[in-house]
């Protein structure tokens, strides 16, 4: 308990010096509020951003959907949601693809060429073509969080499928394994490592992808709001929005990597 | 008749710029509830053999057959057991026991009976809901036993099996081994470098030359059960097998020798 606390007090040092540093540069004077607001104040341009804009009225609406109608609450549902719905699609297409790929050398053969063309585009340089297609809102942004999502997930399922051990292919074929049970009980959990640690990189795209997407294409989300606040000058606001986005990916990040732990919980390279 | 009969059975391997004759001319026919021992220096392509009578690798040329059909494919009549285990690591202990059942499509109530049986008899009840990598490897190996044990095939084909533990819990699974022999009576082709291990366990030892892969000698080992490893009779027989694989060895030796000096 007490190697805990030393170990907080000593993460802590840093950090606070830095806000001290900046507090006290921004409360001199040595730079504008435009340039470099003061952590204060974007502190209390965060809480402000969280909390919601109306008095609660208990005849219209819960206490909860109240509390959470504010700004950012809504920001950050929104930029969410796109992150989940694209990862879905952009996962859900490249896992069937990347297993049939890994287990046939003629589809790897077939689809290869055409992968190895595609993966280097970063789906930032998609945006034009996303809005032709898809035109506004939800739609080319999800198209975008999908293709960033898509390539990780994929070259690693390919690669999972692949490193399968032979000897496991062998004892399941000698327990009676046909090919159907094979590839459903012994290559897909044997590839789990590799396909989860695609899918941890892929919701970083994800979220990195959403972000520039908002910023083009839709009129919410925690994206969207950072540019909107650069038009009115508010740097405050700018980095209250960069800080959430920040802790948002954190969450992300933490809850994919318990998912791992959990669904790994058989393997070897996880034992602490 | 004999129930595995393996006839002019060779084994050519292709690498880049030269062939290894694995094995050659290996004529072997092992008798229903027969222990037969595979033995023979690190090369001598008693694995090969063995992996051939599983179906994993089929012969280049001769052929083998078990209870009168050619081998093709593997299958569960053919149980095999491997050096490293081979356990599927995502599956806890009571479900790889479970894996060959499931794929008979038995139904759950008898598989559950029947892991129930297996883990007592392996002493495993306390770690049906463990994963392989909690277990150590004396552990590991009587869950891959219990797993070919779960299928009932009547062959019983083990690759150097008790190869990575140490002599103790070698020791004691030899025992409990020789103890499921003798209750099930299946036909077993155990691969071994340990000459001890051979004449411990084995109704026959075959011992095989190095390259090319031949059989050197068929001997039936009449020692009556258990057998005293301090015992003089043992001890004989061990003197003259290690002379034959010795011979062996050092002509494995020389030829890595001279392979190390040609580069």
């Amino acid at each position: 308990m007490a190697g805990k606390l030393k170990a907080f007090l000593t993460g802590a040092i840093v950090p606070v010096l830095v806000l001290a540093v900046w507090e006290a540069t921004a409360r001199a004077g040595l730079f504008s509020p435009i340039v470099l607001p003061a952590p204060s104040a974007v502190a209390i341009r965060w809480w402000a951003y969280l909390l919601p804009t109306d008095v609660w009225n208990p005849a219209a609406q819960s206490w909860l959907a109240w509390a959470l109608s504010g700004e950012l609450p809504s920001d950050a549902a929104g930029s969410l949601y796109r992150v989940l719905v694209g990862f879905i699609v952009g996962a859900g297409l490249a896992l069937p693809l990347g297993l049939l790929m890994g287990a046939s050398e003629s589809i790897y053969a077939l689809m290869n060429p055409l992968v190895q063309i595609l993966r280097p585009i970063p789906p930032i340089a998609y945006i034009p073509l996303a809005i032709v297609w898809f035109g506004l809102g939800n739609p080319p942004s999800v198209f975008l969080i999908a293709l960033g999502a898509f390539f990780p997930v994929l070259m690693n399922t390919i690669a999972g499928v692949r490193h399968v051990d032979g000897i496991y292919l062998r004892a399941a074929r000698n327990l009676g394994a046909g090919q159907w049970t094979l590839f459903m009980r012994v290559i897909l959990p044997a590839s789990t490592p590799y396909i989860l640690a695609g899918v941890r990189i892929g919701i970083g795209t994800a979220f990195i992808v959403v972000i520039v997407s908002e910023m083009i294409a839709v009129n919410n989300g925690l994206g969207f709001r950072i540019l909107e606040a650069r038009e009115f000058m508010w740097s405050d606001k700018i980095i209250a929005g960069m800080l959430t986005i920040g802790m948002l990916g954190l969450a992300l990040d933490t809850a994919v990597s318990r998912l791992n732990n959990h669904l790994l919980r058989w393997h070897r390279g996880l034992e602490h | 008749m004999a129930q595995i009969v393996v006839e002019r059975v060779a084994k050519i391997f292709h690498s880049r710029d030269q062939e290894v004759v694995a094995l050659r001319d290996i004529d072997l026919e092992i008798a229903r509830g027969e222990f037969v021992c595979l033995l023979g220096p690190s090369g001598c392509g008693k694995s090969t053999l063995l992996n051939a009578v599983a179906g994993f690798s089929p012969p280049s040329s001769g052929t083998i057959r078990v209870d009168g059909r050619v081998v093709t494919t593997p299958g569960p009549d053919r149980g095999m057991v491997f050096q490293e285990y081979a356990l599927f690591p995502w599956m806890t202990v009571a479900q790889n026991v479970a894996f060959g059942l499931q794929m008979q499509k038995r139904p759950k109530q008898e598989i559950a009976t029947r892991i129930g049986q297996l883990l007592d008899m392996l002493k495993l009840k306390e770690f049906r809901d463990r994963f392989p990598k909690d277990l150590s490897g004396g552990m590991r190996q009587r869950v891959a036993i219990a797993r070919v044990l779960a299928i009932d095939s009547p062959i019983l084909l083990m690759d150097e099996p008790f190869g990575a533990l140490d002599a103790l819990t070698r020791r004691n699974l030899q025992d409990e081994l020789l103890r499921l022999w003798t209750e099930f009576g299946k036909t077993i082709l155990f691969v071994t470098h340990s000459i001890e291990e051979s004449i411990y366990l084995a109704d026959r030892i075959v011992v095989m030359t190095y390259r090319p892969g031949t059989i050197k000698r068929d001997q039936r080992v009449a020692l009556p059960r258990p057998r005293d490893p301090a015992s003089q009779e043992f001890n004989e027989l061990k003197r003259e097998l290690g002379m034959l694989v010795m011979e062996e060895q050092q002509r494995h030796a020389a030829e890595e020798m001279q392979l190390t000096t040609a580069d």
